[in-house]
């Protein structure tokens, strides 16, 4: 037994570090994807027998109209999320100087990260609050007439998503400020001294040294803007009439809340979204795959 | 540097910047200094339509008020009941997982990482369904250790692919010696990888310290009432009752987020490295 340890050490101790870390994995992550996909066939409502219905809820959800709003506005949400990258790192360059107290400052415009989007959506929501809300004073003062943000169905979306952005540009910026501190100072230099300054500097010199900050930015935000649920659940909880919610928010609806437990249709919501995210998870992990192999 | 450093321009634009500064941080943190103002507004304040000015007094009796007519207090306990253990359990089992996937080669080694890492992206709602009945029918359902034992399967992904980079920045040459003068392989990782690896462990304690104090969607599916809710639930299920009360709605945000960021500012180095972790190579 010792002798087979010994001769066998190496080969077997990474699955014995493995195991415990995998194991829970395996139960809580990889196993459910699949039990949800499953799932997705079922006519069940989380309590008594399922039915199997192949594929209606799938076709159920052709016909759906709440189900296009959703995706609407989850493509609404992926495209303006994207401005948390351009806004980042705007902000990061306008930071990143050495007066006194400029750590402290970098700080406290990386606050709003740090709080629970639940408390971001309760701010916002006082923010947009109809009659005494700033936004809604400042858009008075502005036009002479306020709009009640949150209760307007053609602006409520782009006013959750702005709640969602401040949070997410502050991130950003985190990460290209760690990204321009350890740009080359020679290459800046050799560039300044051949005359390069302003735009010019920053898309042909610094933006391709900021790659590897620029890939993880346009990660998180890609996977932030899909798994948006906190702020529409706080905010509108999905209205007015519906016109908020993202798949993600109406999955849940559908498969937990008081207008009742139908865990197939949910299921079948949710197999959508993964879906959607594979599509931008598989082109991550490729590049990280091809990075790791090249090494 | 980039972009060219302020000092090297002219006084008056030095002066103009150290002015924008402090003006752009106060802009950009307008929602959070009126709420922080709302909440120590008096009531009366907001009655008489005093929602921008001065308060007319400092009504700390806000936090009295929501600390002794609601269970706030419970809920913030709540939410440390379900934290600390997370933080614990899924920096351990991710010691072992990170030690393994950057010690050892072996064939399936990429695509176990990998799986870590995609698992960590996926939409939690793929997984609410069978989740929530896997922790019915442990019977944990509605208690801190089945929302506990899911956030730390969930965290393992992420503070997996961080402690495998980590470790696999380490000299390699320390595990051969080690290896050379028969070293047991746990004696390799317990006595010469994890004293190394201790700036990886405080920085993704606060990561997940974070991340799990400001869940939102998990104690909603796996928890219901208000001796198990979090804080973050808790609160949503306050503003529920709180219609316009402004001022005990803000000082609850308040309150809610204060943990997060007193382990921000106390640890803002290591909570910095953890998040731009590869934004450098």
């Amino acid at each position: 037994m010792s002798a087979l340890w010994k001769a066998n050490q190496r080969r077997i101790a990474p699955w014995l570090f493995l195991a415990p870390g995998l194991f829970m994995f395996m139960i809580y992550v990889i196993i459910p994807i699949f039990q949800s996909i499953w799932v997705s066939f079922y006519d069940w409502d989380g309590l008594g027998a399922a039915r199997w219905i192949g594929t209606a809820n799938y076709i159920e959800l052709v016909d759906d109209d709440a189900f296009y709003t959703s995706l609407k506005n989850n493509v609404i949400w992926l495209v303006l999320y994207m401005l948390a990258v351009p806004a980042g790192l705007m902000i990061a360059i306008f930071l990143n100087q050495t007066i006194s107290g400029m750590r402290l400052y970098k700080s406290l415009f990386f606050f709003p990260f740090v709080i629970s989007q639940v408390v971001v959506g309760l701010m916002f929501s006082w923010f947009y609050a109809p009659n005494f809300g700033l936004f809604y004073n400042l858009l008075e003062w502005l036009t002479g007439k306020g709009t009640a943000v949150l209760a307007d169905d053609r602006y409520v979306t782009y006013g959750i998503i702005a709640a969602g952005l401040w949070p997410q540009i502050a991130y950003v910026m985190i990460l290209y400020l760690t990204g321009l501190n350890n740009v080359a100072p020679d290459q800046v230099e050799a560039a300044r001294l051949d005359g390069a300054k302003g735009w010019r500097m920053l898309w042909y010199v610094i933006l391709p040294q900021l790659r590897p900050a620029t890939f993880i930015a346009v990660v998180v935000t890609v996977i932030g803007a899909l798994r948006s649920f906190d702020l529409v659940s706080i905010m509108t909880n999905g209205g007015p009439y519906g016109s908020s919610r993202v798949l993600s928010f109406y999955m849940y609806e559908q498969a937990l809340s008081e207008y009742g437990y139908r865990m197939g249709y949910g299921a079948a919501i949710a197999v959508v979204l993964f879906a959607i995210m594979m599509i931008f998870i598989s082109g991550f992990i490729w590049k990280m795959w091809r990075d790791e192999t090249e090494r | 540097m980039f972009p060219r450093p302020i000092t090297q321009l002219s006084a008056p634009i030095q002066t103009l910047y150290k002015i924008a500064v402090p003006v752009a941080l106060f802009l950009w943190l307008l929602p959070l200094l009126g709420v922080a103002l709302t909440s120590v507004r008096p009531a009366s304040d907001l009655a008489q339509g005093n929602y921008f000015g001065m308060p007319s007094a400092l009504a700390f009796e806000n936090y009295a008020l929501v600390f002794k007519n609601t269970p706030m207090l419970q809920y913030m306990l709540n939410s440390f009941w379900v934290t600390i253990p997370t933080v614990i359990g899924a920096i351990t089992l991710s010691c072992l997982t990170g030690f393994a996937l950057a010690i050892y080669r072996f064939p399936s080694n990429l695509i176990v990482f990998f799986m870590f890492v995609a698992g960590n992206f996926v939409p939690f709602q793929i997984l609410m369904v069978p989740v929530r009945d896997l922790t019915l029918s442990l019977g944990m359902y509605n208690t801190w250790y089945g929302l506990a034992l899911f956030h730390i399967a969930f965290q393992t992904g992420f503070c997996t692919l961080f402690m495998r980079n980590f470790i696999k920045s380490l000299p390699f040459e320390l595990i051969e010696a080690a290896r050379v003068e028969g070293v047991a392989e746990w004696r390799i990782f317990w006595f010469i990888v994890i004293p190394l690896m201790r700036p990886a462990i405080a920085a993704l304690s606060v990561l997940v310290f974070t991340f799990i104090w400001n869940d939102f969607f998990w104690a909603t599916v796996l928890t219901t009432s208000a001796a198990t809710q979090p804080v973050t639930a808790g609160l949503s299920s306050l503003n529920g009752q709180w219609i316009a009360q402004w001022h005990l709605v803000s000082a609850g945000s308040i309150l809610a987020a204060l943990p997060p960021v007193l382990m921000f500012f106390l640890m803002q180095r290591h909570f910095i490295a953890g998040l731009t972790l590869g934004a450098v190579k």
